[in-house]
Parts: C-alpha cells; structure tokens; sequence
C-alpha cells in the first residue's frame, strides 16, 4: 500500500499539462520599516503541485503567502495568478481572483460571533447566492465532514479546541472550490497525533482536488510527507529548491544546519 | 612649574558635569514627530472615507449585514437615549423655570423647554450618548476582528471589509441618529412637563400647543437631521479606529477610548460649523 511519502513523491513528478505556473512569484522585496523580510524570491507552482516554504521563525514565510493573496503589497517583483499580476489591483478586482484561491490562516482566524456552520457558510452565503439554502447547508456538512467535524455544527469558535479549528479554517478555505491553497503553518501549535491527521488530511484533498498548494511551516517532517517540493528560505532569500533527496544531497551549511536540526 | 618653563597638568582631574540642557533639536524632532502623526491620521482617515465610499456604492450590496446593524446601533441604543433624553427633560425644566420665574417670563417656559431640547441638547446629547454606546462598541468590536485576523479572512474569503463592516455600520449610524434624536426629544419634552406639571398645573395640550406655537420647519427639521452628520462622524472614527487597529489586547482597548475619545470631539466640532450653516441657509 502507499505510504504518504510515496504518494508525495508521486506528486514532484511533472505534470504533463502543466503548462504554465498557476502560481508565480518573481523577484519579490518586502520590508517592514527598516526590517527587510523577502529579498528577491522567486518561486512558482503549478496545478496539482504543492511546494513546501520552509525556513526558521522570522524569515518571511507567512508575509510570502499574504503578498500572494494580496493583503500585503510588495515593495518590487510581481505576484501572477494564471499568468496575471495582482499588482495595482482594486479590492473588488482582486476579489475576482481571490475566488479562486483558499487560504488556511495560522490560528485558523475563525469568526468568533459565527457556530462552525456558519463560518463555512460564510464564503458560500455572499459568492453563491445562486443555491438554495438547503444546497448550501448540505454543502456545508460535506465540507465539515471532509474535515471530521461534522458533529460540531452548533458549537462556537470558542468552545472547540486549536486542531478543531484549523479543520474548521480548512473547510471554510474550500468552501469555493479553490484552484489555489495557500496555508500558513497548518500544524504549528499542535500535538503529533493531530498534526499527522491535519497532514493526512491535505494529502487526501490534495489527491482528490489536484489544487496547486503552497504550504508554509517550519516542520519538516510535515513539508515531507505532503510536499513534493520544498524551497527553504533563509534571511529573506531561497536557499535552496527541490526535493527533500536534493536538500539532503547539499552542501550547503545552512540546509545542512536545517536538516540537522529538525 | 617645570624646568622647561610649561606647567604640569594634572591628567586625573574628573570632569565636572555641565548644568543639564535638553537640545533644541529634541524638541523639534518631537514637535515634527506630532505633526506628522497629525497628517497622517487625517490622511489615513480620508483614503479610508474614499475606500468605503466607492464600497457601498457599487454592488452586491449587503442588506442583511446593514439591517443587523440598523437593529444594534437603533433599537438597542434606544433605551439608552430616551433615560437621557428624560433626564434632561427634567434638569431643563428645574432650571428653566427657576430663571423664568426670576425674571417674569414663566409664560414662556414650554417655549424655552421646546426649542432648547429640539435644537440644542436632545441632538447633542443623542450624539455624544451614541458616541459611547456604539462608538466604543464598534470600535471594540472591529479592532477585536483585526487583531484576530478575521478582517484578513474576510478579505481573503473575496469579501470586500469596507463594503461588508464599514459601510453598512456608517450607514446604520447616519440612518438612525435623526430617529433616536426624535426620541431624545419626545421623552426630554414628556418629563419636562411633568416636572412642571408636578408644580403648576398644566395640560399636556396646551404645553405643546404653547410650546410649539409659531414653530416653522426650519425652526426644528434641520437640528433634529444633522444628526445624521453625527452617526456620519460616528461610524467613520470607529471603524476607522477599528480597522486599523495593531497591538493585541492594548491595541484593541486603545481603538474603543480613541473612537469615544474622537468621535464625541469632532461631533462637537461639526456642531459648531453647522450650526452657523442652519443659521445661514434656514434662518
């Protein structure tokens, strides 16, 4: 039987349609006052590819995944989406592309006045007026049972654990059948066991949606089994890109440093 | 003296500190610093008006989320408003009638009472009651939403913030101020007579009636809808506060004092400048 890794591995091999990156990220600067966080990166992703952004705390990891979904401007380089640059775009217009792509935040960012059910809805109740509401409810309980929580409709934001909501975050995030998805530290702050069944997860709708993905985390075991490609950042920079067998093979002190250590 | 004629210094003196003089150019940077923070936020403030603005008048529109809000900043203020708005009814009437009667005018008591609610106090006090209650709420309530991301999740759901939280909260607090003033007026007007009423018999009727006697529009409708400029002003600096909020827990308090703090500021401000304009286009 297939282990994960095997499955990841699968997905480093080239699509054959691939054609152009859904994803494209080019020489991008960003610097917060005088704190320079991304310093040229250049990375791209294509459909049914997921590329893991690795790096230690404070390497621009996070603030890479928001300029993509455009709630950062960049200072130079530009951000493509199916080949279209995000730059300059009004909200309504970026709104357009944003349809497209899901977005998993680190705490999950959950609406804490809305139930579980409510903030999966959310994104169908204002983009998919054209259903009804018992469409829109039977969409919301096959999306929370994707995720295993199918049992928690009625509970608040408050009232179910970190691991619970960042399920709930990634339902919400697939709400509209995103092309793209970007998630930020799926499994920071979470045990073992839960970070394997949130990893297990991404896989199986990573298999089943063949979406282009872009996952940050700073665990590498994580970015192994559900990435086929990993690019590690350091000091606002990519270090190095590929797979997990070309970072081990590298000479570089500071992968080297990296794999050591994680 | 030395034998080369030049004196022996002594090189382990310690220095004496000079008197303590605070540099010119700290104070400058500081001045500088003010006013640039000044600009800023007005700045800032005006590509916010100009991003909600272009929000709630293009489409899809959010009727839903706006009636929630007519609800939270209309029927929930109203209690609210009308303990005030007694109050001062009662507060005038005390103080009116002792002045009248010191100077042989108590026949224009409910003329006094009248206009001093209807064109001064009812729309003042509304607003800067208004001005705590939802100005604080908001305020809370949206910085809350930044600190925790769920602005961000908004944005990145392809939700337009400023059409969803901005817009449809200013709107509620322009539609509702005028309604809630009404209010302020009619239970100001009700105690005071009462309170009068407790002392020297007189009809409600003819309260009205004399109070309202030679009333004309312009003497009444254009004080009670200014207040609508008010829940403008109100609903622009919470969620302007709101939205732009950064610092966790502390920022979030901040954001709820700062939109109280600012917004019952400049509605006092605006009354001044629209006062002058009532005067001016509807003597």
């Amino acid at each position: 039987m297939a282990t994960a890794y095997d499955i990841a591995v699968k997905q480093a091999e080239p699509e054959q349609d691939a054609g152009l990156p859904v994803v494209a990220v080019d020489n991008l600067h960003k610097a917060f006052g005088r704190q320079k966080v991304l310093n040229g990166i250049s990375l791209s992703v294509s459909r049914g590819e997921t590329l893991a952004v690795l790096g230690r705390s404070g390497t621009g990891k996070s603030v890479l995944l928001r300029l993509i979904i455009g709630l950062e401007t960049p200072d130079s380089g530009t951000v493509c989406i199916h080949g279209q640059s995000i730059a300059g775009l009004a909200i309504d217009q970026m709104g357009e592309i944003r349809k497209k792509m899901g977005f998993l935040f680190q705490h999950a960012a959950l609406y804490d006045s809305l139930t579980v059910a409510g903030n999966v809805a959310f994104p169908l109740v204002h983009h998919r007026r054209d259903i009804s509401r018992s469409e829109r409810d039977d969409r919301v309980k096959q999306l929370l049972a994707e995720v295993g929580m199918e049992g928690n409709l009625e509970k608040m934001p408050s009232d179910i654990s970190g691991g619970m909501q960042k399920r709930v975050g990634l339902a919400r995030a697939l709400a509209l059948e995103p092309e793209i998805l970007l998630l930020d530290e799926p499994t920071a702050g979470l045990d073992p066991i839960s970070s394997g069944e949130i990893d297990d997860l991404i896989l199986k709708l990573q298999r089943e949606r063949k979406m282009a993905s872009i996952v940050v985390t700073h665990d590498l075991h994580s970015a192994r089994t559900i990435a086929g490609r990993l690019a590690l950042l350091d000091k606002g920079n990519v270090v190095i890109e590929g797979t997990f067998e070309k970072l081990q093979q590298s000479d570089i002190g500071f992968v080297k440093e990296f794999l050591k250590q994680s | 003296m030395s034998e080369s004629g030049t004196s022996a210094v002594a090189v382990n003196t310690p220095a004496v500190p000079g008197p303590r003089v605070a540099p010119i150019s700290g104070v400058a940077d500081s001045t500088a610093g003010v006013v640039n923070g000044f600009f800023e936020w007005f700045g800032s403030l005006g590509i916010f008006s100009w991003r909600v603005f272009r929000a709630a008048v293009t489409p899809p529109f959010e009727w839903g989320e706006l009636v929630r809000q007519l609800d939270e900043v209309g029927s929930k203020s109203l209690p609210l408003v009308a303990m005030a708005g007694a109050a001062i009814g009662v507060i005038i009437s005390l103080e009116a009638r002792y002045s009248l009667t010191r100077f042989g005018a108590k026949s224009m008591f409910p003329a006094t009472l009248v206009y001093s609610v209807v064109q001064v106090m009812g729309p003042v006090i509304t607003g800067l009651v208004v001005s705590g209650r939802v100005g604080a709420g908001m305020g809370a309530e949206l910085a809350s939403m930044k600190v925790t991301e769920q602005i961000d999740a908004i944005e990145a759901s392809a939700i337009n913030p400023y059409r969803l939280l901005a817009a449809t909260r200013i709107m509620a607090c322009i539609l509702m101020l005028p309604l809630l003033t009404l209010a302020t007026d009619a239970c100001a007007l009700l105690t005071g007579w009462f309170a009068q009423a407790m002392v020297e018999p007189l009809s409600f009727q003819q309260f009205i009636a004399s109070g309202f006697n030679g009333a004309t529009f312009n003497a009444f409708m254009p004080q009670t809808f200014k207040t609508a400029v008010y829940g403008l002003i109100i609903g622009l600096i919470a969620c302007f506060q709101g939205m732009r909020t950064q610092g966790g827990a502390a920022g979030v308090g901040r954001a709820a004092t700062n939109s109280v703090v600012l917004a019952s500021l400049f509605l006092i401000l605006a009354d001044v400048v629209m006062v002058k304009f009532i005067l001016v286009f509807f003597p």
